[in-house]
């Protein structure tokens, strides 16, 4: 794309961040936020990092901005919006200052990185021996996979974090209001139809994900929007949070990949993943993740328990 | 086989367990601390021989992510695998579920802990700036997480702070990578150069491990999150929390950088170090209960830690007694791990029974809880760096280091910090051998009085025999821990 | 003007930006919102300066997809404290910004 649409799209993200940052009301910041998020996925499609954007859009601007509303909404039912107080003028000089002189240093430094450093090579001549065309996919599950391991435990403990928060009495309940609309209504219909569309993007985005853009990651957002779709529609309800299957589904993912893991360091190298059947264990892999992060997400826009289990 | 490998999968599987066992899994521990404490030793015997170390997945250095240990991870990963069992044994009884319906804590703690177990040793072993951010993180939720059981205000104010801390550690790192290609810390110290974007990205670096560490002046969040939070959950956050980002700066300083730093960044952490041990100690005096007392006892405690950095790293050329402060430090860091989960659950005891908070509630306790009194007291002693103690030997090697290096201001102040915590540790002492009667207790299980006595036991051992701890940690030191930053 | 070296410094801006946004408004929502900004910065310094050619190095790719999963794990826990610290009076502001006054 040419550098006319990169400068102003450029200018447009500095312009959209500074409103959700430093706008009035925090629900159009929040708004704001949201397209900032937009765009930055459109920045990541200019660089070329498709992979990135996907990540950028389903989980950047999409899960993060419904996170984030779901705070607001809390938020306000507490009247607990306002004050949304500015620091004092000359807290805000100082910082102005300060946040100058960071930009400015890193501006300098990044005027005065030597270029050319990049691994771009090393992966492409290394890839073919996972038998994967997405060099992204090959970083993430191959090369650097005791990140991608970790990270799916993150996600993990984000979830377990915000359990932790259950109001008293309320363990083992269902997360978040219960939803219900009119069954003939446009919420029902769109609740039925994009559920099973949701399911076929998610599972061929993991299976596309070996070659081209897609993954675990961006699956799984796509599965967990289905999930919240259909509860939003009053379709489905939130499963109480000590269901064993909900926990199965929650662990597969992590506990696949821990245990090809583990049996690689019993047989030469933890995460050495066997010798030719490299592919198929990784899509495997990646299959249960998808399922496992797509359960994940969705409680965790849900939240800690809120209604009491047992009777629906 | 290797037990550096097993270290890392294992408290993850215990995690995992834990969460798909539900109730049961509170027992779990039972079978985690031996088996852990196995492992590290395993792992130790492996390092007392030669450092061990390798690429995960057989992908090597700059494509992949090396993890090794020498003696220092394997010191710290012992320590840890200790420290968090019994600590882990002692949650048996907060947290173990109740009969009467299970509640969000009885559920939630265990899975907390081990994932707060498997992100400090994946720290310990971790050889990549990237993999360290990510393990970084999976501490910063369960720490955050386990402050939270105390109170979401102090949780949240840790949570801000840590959020920062995060970001600037990896903007640090992805300057690095941007300027070297690689976030390996072995290649990096073959290639990095003093630049600015590499000062820069140091500077990064060290800025959000400082926050996370809670390094005067950036320490404002951590007396609040670890005095409320439920006694084993403020000895895992005092004890081995902010070690794990202590460890990754010396690391990073030591073995990534050991070319870049002038004496001027040493002695600015060192001066913050001071005033930590001098801040600390004097809020330590000023405060009336007694848990809000150990962590700021903490606070001052980490003080004597970035003395490391002016005494063992500011030297222009080989310096003899630049070993003796590395050391000296690192064995401040092991003997304060123990001191301070043993203080914490002590103090945790010894509240409960007197059913109070404050130090003026403590009356006349050593004669109705003598075992848990006595563990207080040991520990104390380690703190104050009184013999026989780790922290005496500990302080002993940076002392004389800093007279050797003729730091006189160091020395000064830690002296004059070992004073301030016998005075602020006298106090509560004192109340509990004070009076004559035996006060009337709220009973609390006998057994749990072994723990912290065990733990503080520990830390009083490590300077009867620091011969031993002393040369191990030596096993595979880096170069610049006797040399000095250049 | 390379496209690498554009959108670098606009992650530079957005850093600034966001740092300046976070310490001046105490909001604890602005904060999270805040916190998402500056680590998108973050990231976009990275893929820019691995940026030549017409490809992005796919070892900042893979790391960005990480660092923005691992910002959603922050974010979410964040953003359900947030929720119960309001819903237990405590308001909706950083108890570090009430405590300096």
């Amino acid at each position: 794309m040419s550098l006319v649409f990169d400068i102003a799209l450029c200018a447009l993200i500095l312009g959209v961040a500074a409103m959700a940052l430093l706008g009035r009301g925090l629900f159009a910041s929040l708004a704001f936020f949201i397209v900032y998020g937009l765009l930055i996925a459109l920045a990541w499609l200019s660089l070329n990092a498709i992979d990135v954007a996907l990540a950028e859009a389903a989980i950047g601007a999409g899960v993060t901005g419904v996170l984030l509303i779901g705070a607001w909404q809390a938020l306000n039912a507490q009247s607990a919006l306002d004050p949304d107080p500015v620091a004092h003028w000359i807290t805000r000089v100082f910082a102005g200052l300060g946040c100058l002189a960071i930009g400015g240093l890193l501006a300098l430094a990044i005027l005065a990185m030597p270029g050319g450093t990049g691994l771009t090579t090393e992966v492409i001549d290394t890839q073919g021996q996972l038998d994967l065309g997405n060099s992204v996919t090959a970083v993430l599950l191959g090369f650097r996979a005791y990140d991608t391991l970790l990270e799916s435990i993150v996600l993990l403990a984000a979830l377990v974090a915000v359990w932790s928060l259950t109001p008293q009495g309320l363990w083992g309940g269902i997360p978040g209001p219960r939803h219900r609309t009119r069954p003939d209504g446009v919420m029902a219909s769109f609740g039925r139809l994009l559920p099973p569309a949701g399911l076929i993007a998610g599972v061929y985005l993991v299976w596309a994900g070996s070659d081209a853009p897609g993954g675990a990651f961006q699956a799984g957002t796509v599965l967990a929007a289905a999930w919240i779709l259909a509860v939003l529609a009053g379709l489905q309800d939130e499963p109480e949070v000590t269901s064993p299957l909900l926990r199965a589904a929650l662990l597969i993912g992590p506990a696949l990949f821990l245990l090809v893991g583990a049996v690689g360091a019993g047989f030469g190298g933890f995460l050495a993943y066997p010798e030719g059947f490299e592919k198929p264990v990784i899509l495997a892999i990646e299959y249960a993740l998808a399922l496992s992060i797509a359960a994940t997400l969705a409680l965790l826009v849900a939240g800690p328990p809120r209604r009491p289990g047992g009777a629906r | 086989m290797s037990p550096l490998d097993t270290l890392i999968i294992a408290p993850l599987a215990f995690a995992l367990a834990s969460l798909g066992m539900g109730r049961r899994g509170a027992w779990l521990i039972v079978i985690a601390a031996p088996v852990m404490i196995a492992l590290a030793v395993w792992l130790c015997a492996q390092v007392w021989a030669a450092p061990v170390g390798h690429s995960v997945g057989g992908w090597a250095p700059p494509l992949g992510i090396a993890i090794r240990a020498d003696g220092l991870s394997a010191a710290f990963m012992l320590a840890t695998a200790v420290a968090a069992g019994l600590i882990g044994l002692f949650a048996l009884d907060e947290f173990a579920p109740p009969k009467d319906g299970e509640t969000a804590r009885s559920h939630t703690f265990w899975p907390l802990l081990y994932l707060l177990w498997a992100a400090v040793n994946a720290i310990f072993a971790s050889a990549d700036l990237f993999n360290l951010y990510v393990a970084l993180e999976l501490l910063t939720i369960a720490a955050v997480a386990l402050a939270g059981f105390g109170a979401l205000k102090a949780a949240l104010r840790y949570f801000m702070v840590a959020l920062l801390g995060s970001l600037s550690y990896l903007l640090g790192a992805v300057l690095i990578y941007a300027a070297y290609g690689t976030l390996d810390m072995g290649l990096l110290a073959q290639r990095a150069e003093a630049d600015l974007p590499t000062l820069l990205a140091a500077g990064f670096i060290t800025a959000g491990l400082i926050a996370k560490t809670a390094l005067f002046p950036l320490h404002g969040w951590l007396p609040p999150a670890h005095g409320s939070a439920p006694a084993p959950a403020s000895a895992l956050l005092s004890a081995l929390v902010v070690k794990a980002s202590f460890f990754i700066l010396l690391r990073f300083w030591f073995d990534a950088m050991p070319g870049i730093s002038g004496p001027e960044l040493a002695h600015l952490l060192g001066a913050l170090g001071a005033a930590a041990v001098i801040y600390g100690s004097v809020q330590a005096i000023r405060q009336t209960e007694l848990k809000p007392l150990v962590a700021y006892s903490t606070v001052a405690q980490l003080g004597y830690l970035f003395l490391v950095f002016p005494l063992a790293g500011a030297a222009d050329e080989a310096a003899p007694w630049a070993a003796g402060a590395w050391s000296g430090g690192v064995l401040h860091a092991l003997s304060h791990l123990f001191a301070k989960a043993a203080m914490f659950l002590a103090a945790g005891l010894m509240l409960r029974a007197a059913a109070t908070k404050t130090i003026g509630g403590l009356e006349g306790l050593a004669r109705a809880m003598p075992v848990t009194v006595f563990a207080f007291a040991v520990s104390a002693v380690s703190l104050m760096a009184l013999p026989p103690s780790g922290g005496f030997m500990a302080k002993y090697l940076l002392l004389t280091s800093a007279l050797a290096a003729g730091a006189w201001i160091y020395a000064a102040v830690m002296i004059a910090g070992g004073l301030l915590a016998a005075v602020y540790l006298f106090r509560p002492l004192a109340r509990a051998f004070a009076g004559k009667e035996t006060p009337v207790i709220v009973p609390t299980p006998r057994w749990l009085a072994a723990i912290p006595l065990a733990l503080a036991l520990l830390a009083s051992a490590l300077g009867l025999a620091s011969a031993g701890p002393y040369a191990f940690i030596q096993a595979g030191a880096p170069l610049a821990a006797e040399e000095g930053l250049k | 003007m390379t496209p690498s070296l554009l959108y670098a410094l606009t992650g530079a801006g957005l850093i600034a930006l966001g740092l300046y946004g976070f310490v001046t408004r105490s909001h604890l929502i602005r904060r999270v919102l805040a916190f998402n900004v500056i680590g998108s910065g973050v990231f976009l310094v990275f893929g820019a300066l691995g940026h030549e050619g017409g490809i992005t190095d796919p070892v900042p790719q893979a790391l960005i997809i990480t660092g923005i999963v691992v910002a959603l794990s922050l974010t979410a826990f964040a953003a359900a404290m947030i929720a119960r610290y309001a819903e237990d009076g405590g308001g909706g502001l950083d108890p570090d910004a009430e405590d300096a006054g």
